[in-house]
């Protein structure tokens, strides 16, 4: 079981940040490369969730009667579909988690790992704490904090020796 | 400065409740630990430390702003904390010793909810008015990382301010700076180790010797 690597792509479709932790469980490929790799999975993200047609539960539309005047016009707004989750290849899984902003965690394991939606959510979270509450992080820009990456490190290679 | 602290509800003007209790006994927070949620204060610290920087020229005056955000705290706490000890030890500490633990325990405590890890007097015979208040892991630089082109700046050059704020507020005129000593090869355990240099004025050593002179 082991953790690849994480790319993390803003939502304009820029990769933010890109790490890898484990040498030879992925060909190594241009920066170049990665840059087209995240656009190109941010376009394909943003056709699945088009794909996918949001079901309406039956009587969605009905509006419940309620005292609030205009009350009668909100249509209740169901889930977006989520999109792209899971792409599996023979050697490689890869997990994309798409935060409330847009912001999308891919993480790229082997496909015997288990419980990776644990490990991209406690992911997420250090991107809360170490990047978003640094007063040096500019919004939508590339990820350079020292205290992220030392904190990431040891988190995945607690995973990956385990 | 230094309350009386009598309960003299007979004297007209400010009057005491029976058991002492004032409001600035109670913090404003009424939870059982009032404690501060630490996402909020990062949230903050971090706004604090963006607003500092604008329209600063350089290291140095970032420094600077951040310390000058966090003198009036030391200033005010001095006294909110010393308010709070009993009535016996409200005064304000006479001696640097003093003043520096006060400053290692109670207003650590007060503010991180723990004292600091160590203190030091220079071991420099040439700046025999400098101590070392030492820090293993400063709260406020939980979240931050500084980039590499500032990598001289020490965002707990707040604390300092606060740190400074106190010295200045019992009389012990100093200038305080905070330093990074994290990463050297002793610092490795904590990365972040910071060091809050407490510079004092001529004037509080000439006194302190004044005072050791008369006592021995």
């Amino acid at each position: 079981m082991t953790v690849f690597a994480l790319i993390i792509i803003n939502k304009a479709g820029g990769l933010i940040y890109n790490r890898t932790f484990h040498e030879g469980g992925l060909n190594k490929i241009s920066t170049n490369d990665y840059l087209v790799l995240a656009g190109t999975f941010h376009g394909v993200h943003a056709i699945t969730t088009r794909l996918n047609p949001v079901k309406n539960a039956p009587g969605d539309r009905t509006s419940t009667p309620s005292s609030v005047p205009g009350a009668a016009n909100i249509v209740n707004r169901p889930e977006p579909s989520s999109g792209l989750e899971v792409l599996e290849s023979e050697n490689f899984r890869l997990q994309c988690f798409n935060t409330m902003t847009g912001t999308k965690f891919l993480l790229f394991t082997d496909t015997t790992q288990a419980n990776v939606d644990v490990t991209i959510r406690r992911v997420y979270e250090m991107y809360s704490d170490y990047v978003m509450k640094n007063p040096f992080y500019q919004l939508e820009m590339p990820i350079r904090c020292d205290m992220f990456d030392r904190k990431l490190l040891s988190y995945i290679r607690e995973i990956n020796n385990r | 400065m230094g309350a009386s602290g009598k309960t003299g509800s007979k004297e007209p003007g400010l009057r005491y409740p029976a058991n002492g209790k004032t409001i600035f006994h109670r913090p404003l927070n009424r939870s059982k630990t009032s404690e501060l949620s630490q996402a909020s204060f990062a949230y903050l610290f971090s706004e604090m430390v963006s607003y500092a920087q604008k329209r600063v020229t350089g290291i140095q005056d970032l420094e600077k702003r951040l310390n000058l955000q966090g003198h009036p705290i030391g200033l005010k706490l001095l006294d909110l904390l010393l308010i709070r000890e009993p009535v016996r030890s409200q005064a304000r500490p006479l001696n640097i010793i003093a003043l520096l633990h006060f400053i290692k325990g109670n207003l650590w405590t007060h503010l991180f909810g723990r004292q600091a890890d160590r203190l030091e007097k220079s071991s420099n015979p040439e700046t025999p008015d400098e101590y070392m208040i030492i820090d293993n892991e400063p709260l406020v630089n939980a979240y931050v990382s500084v980039p590499k082109e500032m990598s001289q700046l020490n965002c707990a050059a707040f604390v300092a301010g606060i740190v400074e704020g106190v010295c200045d507020g019992a009389a012990f005129p100093a200038r305080v700076t905070a330093h990074t000593v994290g990463g050297k090869e002793e610092g490795e355990m904590w990365p972040g180790k910071t060091v809050f240099l407490v510079k004092f004025q001529p004037e509080v050593l000439e006194r302190e010797a004044l005072i050791g002179d008369r006592k021995s």
